[in-house]
């Protein structure tokens, strides 16, 4: 995965990053499992790419999401 | 039971199935009793591959353009298609019963699992046609072992789904062999079903674990209104033909490779995903409460603080776990839950212990939520009787409903409804309103069964409700009910749910997520496209007797990895898998394109078939309010910061305004949105401006017969032309 460095300058100013197309506050050693329980995506059959780069299901938790990043969280169709 | 009396019979040599064809169709007229059998031919596999694709075919060969549902030529036709009744890869036991229905006067098709398909294939019909009106109650009996059609004087007062499956399992099975029952399957409507056009078809699978038949439904549009309508109690096969290669496949090594495939892939990974094996589709309740689709008192709301009440852990626990629940053998995913041991509460069965099939999301979420009830055991009891008298329990929720929004906004009162009062999550009187139809007699109950289209009418002339006030709130389109996920929050699924073939049924396309949540389908262009593509491709399992699950609530572990997004929402390795399972079973060479390409021929053809009846153009494409966004104030202020953002983006400031001022003012922008789809819609589709496939289009897909081509051009217009 992209490691890209943390554009934060300054304590105070906020750095986002993009979640399916909508801006989204980051914080230091944000993960990909905290993205889904933020955005509160409780739906099974999830499949993430940071920045084009897709992440197993078994990495959610411990994959961090870089400042900065273009996250897509694709919600699989199921049901119907 | 004593000895049925035989009213008229046709003997027969089953024909063996090559191929996963029999290339045999069976005819039977209940009014004259009159038997038939039709060769199909080489240009009707190619064209309607099978399954619905045969019923329609049938069906536009059987009714005039003026046949309503009711006329004695229309039919019920049954069809598995060439992929029913494999049993190495899972999810291969539907049929597809293709009318004209009573809640459009337009064809519809409705699946159910359970045994009835397969085994009407292994006794020697790709299809069966029941037409004509009989005199009193008949049963329509195939049974393949002693090589004889048969029309049998009912003996049933009562043709309620399980007092009549009970009996004929055991009359038809070898009687001392309780296992014997097992090689009959019977599909049933109800009481119900005769005087409300909400009746469903039953088609049963004997349990072979608990020693009992189990019903799976056809549910929606009516097919069991037809059947009572007809005066047939039940349609029953019977062979004893059965075995894994009845189907007489090309290539039993691919089957079984990718048959064992998907086995282990639903073995190792349903628990981390959907769960199938163990709630079935109640998974989805919570799921569609957290993303605010969980359709909760008429769709007013998509979420509710008691949904956990109703959690799929609480299914989870009222169902029997361990045992192997699949409706036709093979089928690993095994969702078909149930309750064992239940006792009802009311009703003509009150005290007797029972089994129960379901409920799945649909009846947990509209026989409950959206009535305002949050109690599974009463969902339980509902969704036994429901399918006892034969009727479609998402109808019944959206329709029940509708009534109970109509109560709370007085525009119907206790004198109205016989003394019930209906309002939302009033738990005893709307399960009376059940029974009541159920019974058929009430007459307030009768109008209710006539579906939300023309109780607008009749509560309107009967009552003097407000008719504006239930256009805007009656989830209906085209005449049915909408099923149970709130479409309001997704422009897609306007579409999905209101540019379908047959109504809002969501069976054609689920795009809410991909729209909606993952942002994937920015423009109307993006829109249209997954309105092309996803009701094609899944037209196909209607074609080939195919269950939908198994595409995509279960997937390949590396699914999200594999692809792109656009992509992986197809589940590519599971469409291979079809690909290849149907050359497998035909012998053909298709690939995922051409896949499409049978879909695409069958869903335009049946886009003709609704102009024929007079349907089929763009004003039965009509979509209510409710649909569309918040009608009342209270759904606004429910979500009021949500919508007061989705008003921004339209470039309405919301300040200042009433709630209801911003109600208004967003449906009115979402109408001219909606226009706008539609507009988008038919262009992909190859469609004019007013629905109809255009020559060309049928050209292209090689569907330019000739009655189809002057069906179009009788009714299509120069000014309607892109």
């Amino acid at each position: 995965m992209k490691n890209t460095p943390s554009r934060r300058t300054s304590g105070s100013s906020l750095v986002m990053i993009i979640v399916n197309g909508e801006p989204m506050e980051w914080e230091e050693g944000m993960t990909v499992r905290d993205i889904i329980d933020g955005k509160r995506y409780v739906f099974p059959l999830l499949a993430v790419w940071v920045d084009h780069v897709p992440v197993p299901r078994d990495r959610f938790d411990d994959a961090t999401v870089p400042d900065g990043s273009n996250v897509q969280i694709i919600h699989m169709i199921s049901g119907g | 039971m004593e000895k049925m009396k035989v009213l008229a019979e046709w003997t027969y040599v089953p024909a063996k199935p090559f191929r996963g064809y029999t290339g045999k169709t069976l005819k039977v007229n209940v009014g004259d009793m009159t038997f038939q059998s039709k060769d199909v031919s080489e240009e009707m596999k190619e064209k309607f591959t099978g399954g619905r694709g045969f019923g329609l075919k049938l069906l536009w060969d059987s009714v005039k353009d003026t046949t309503r549902w009711d006329d004695p030529e229309n039919e019920i036709v049954i069809s598995g298609g060439p992929l029913c009744g494999v049993t190495q890869y899972p999810g291969m036991g539907k049929f597809y019963a293709v009318f004209v229905s009573p809640l459009t006067n337009q064809t519809y098709d409705s699946n159910a699992g359970g045994h009835f398909g397969p085994l009407l294939k292994f006794a020697g019909f790709d299809a069966i046609e029941v037409q004509g009106k009989a005199e009193k109650d008949v049963i329509v009996l195939v049974d393949a072992d002693e090589k004889k059609v048969q029309i049998l004087e009912s003996p049933f007062d009562d043709v309620n789904a399980y007092t009549v499956t009970e009996a004929l399992h055991e009359y038809f099975g070898k009687p001392g062999d309780i296992n014997d029952r097992r090689f009959v399957s019977v599909v049933t409507a109800g009481k119900g079903a005769e005087t409300s056009y909400w009746g469903c078809l039953n088609s049963s699978f004997w349990d072979s674990h608990r020693k009992l038949p189990r019903l799976k439904q056809a549910g929606r549009g009516g097919g069991g209104t037809i059947l009572r309508d007809k005066k047939i109690a039940a349609l029953v096969v019977k062979t004893h033909d059965l075995s894994g290669t009845a189907n007489n496949p090309a290539d039993v090594g691919t089957l079984t490779r990718l048959g064992a495939k998907l086995h282990n892939e639903i073995l190792t990974l349903d628990a981390e995903q959907c769960r199938m094996r163990t709630v079935g589709t109640t998974h989805l309740n919570e799921i569609m409460n957290e993303y605010h689709l969980l359709p909760t008192m008429n769709y007013k709301f998509g979420q509710h603080p008691d949904a956990d009440k109703i959690h799929s852990e609480v299914y989870g626990k009222m169902f029997t776990q361990g045992i192997a629940d699949g409706c036709w053998y093979g089928c690993t995913m095994a969702c078909a839950k149930a309750v064992d041991g239940f006792t009802l509460k009311t009703g003509p069965w009150k005290g007797r212990k029972i089994t129960v099939d379901g409920p799945e999301y649909e009846t947990a979420a509209g026989m409950g939520p959206n009535v305002g009830v949050f109690d599974p055991e009463w969902t339980t009891e509902v969704n036994f009787y429901a399918d006892h008298y034969g009727l479609d329990t998402i109808s019944l929720g959206t329709g029940i409903a509708f009534v109970c929004e109509c109560y709370e906004l007085g525009l119907i009162n206790k004198e109205h409804t016989n003394g019930l009062d209906l309002r939302f999550g009033n738990k005893a009187d709307i399960l009376e309103l059940l029974h009541r139809l159920g019974e058929g007699k009430d007459e307030f109950a009768l109008m209710v069964g006539k579906g939300i289209h023309r109780m607008k009418d009749l509560f309107a002339d009967h009552f003097g409700a407000d008719r504006d006030v239930m256009e805007r709130i009656g989830m209906e389109g085209q005449g049915i009910e909408v099923s149970e996920y709130v479409p309001k929050e997704s422009i897609a699924q306007w579409g999905g749910y209101f540019l379908t073939l047959k109504g809002p049924q969501h069976d054609e396309a689920w795009l809410i997520f991909m729209d909606r949540v993952n942002k994937q389908l920015p423009t109307f262009e993006d829109k249209a496209e997954a309105l092309h593509y996803f009701p094609n491709f899944r037209t196909w399992f209607s074609l080939t007797g195919v269950c939908k699950l198994p595409w995509n609530d279960i997937e390949p572990a590396d699914n999200a990895t594999s692809y792109p997004p656009q992509e992986a929402a197809k589940v590519p390795e599971h469409v291979q898998n079809y690909v290849e399972v149907f050359n497998a079973v035909t012998g053909k060479n298709i690939d995922k394109d051409e896949l499409v390409l049978q879909s695409e021929r069958v869903y335009n053809f049946q886009r003709v078939f609704q102009l024929r009846l007079g349907k089929g153009t763009r004003k039965y494409h009509n979509i209510p309010d409710r649909a569309l966004g918040p009608v009342w104030a209270d759904e606004w202020e429910a979500r009021e910061e949500y919508y007061d953002n989705e008003l921004k983006a339209t470039g309405i400031d919301p300040a200042g305004l009433s709630s209801q001022d911003k109600c208004d003012r967003l449906l009115k922008k979402r109408r001219e949105q909606w226009e706008e789809l539609v507009d988008a819609v038919y262009k992909r589709r190859g469609w004019d401006k007013n629905g109809i496939p255009t020559v060309k289009k049928l050209k292209s897909l090689g569907m330019d017969l000739p009655e189809v081509v002057a069906t179009v051009e009788k009714y299509a217009k120069p000014e309607d032309q892109w």
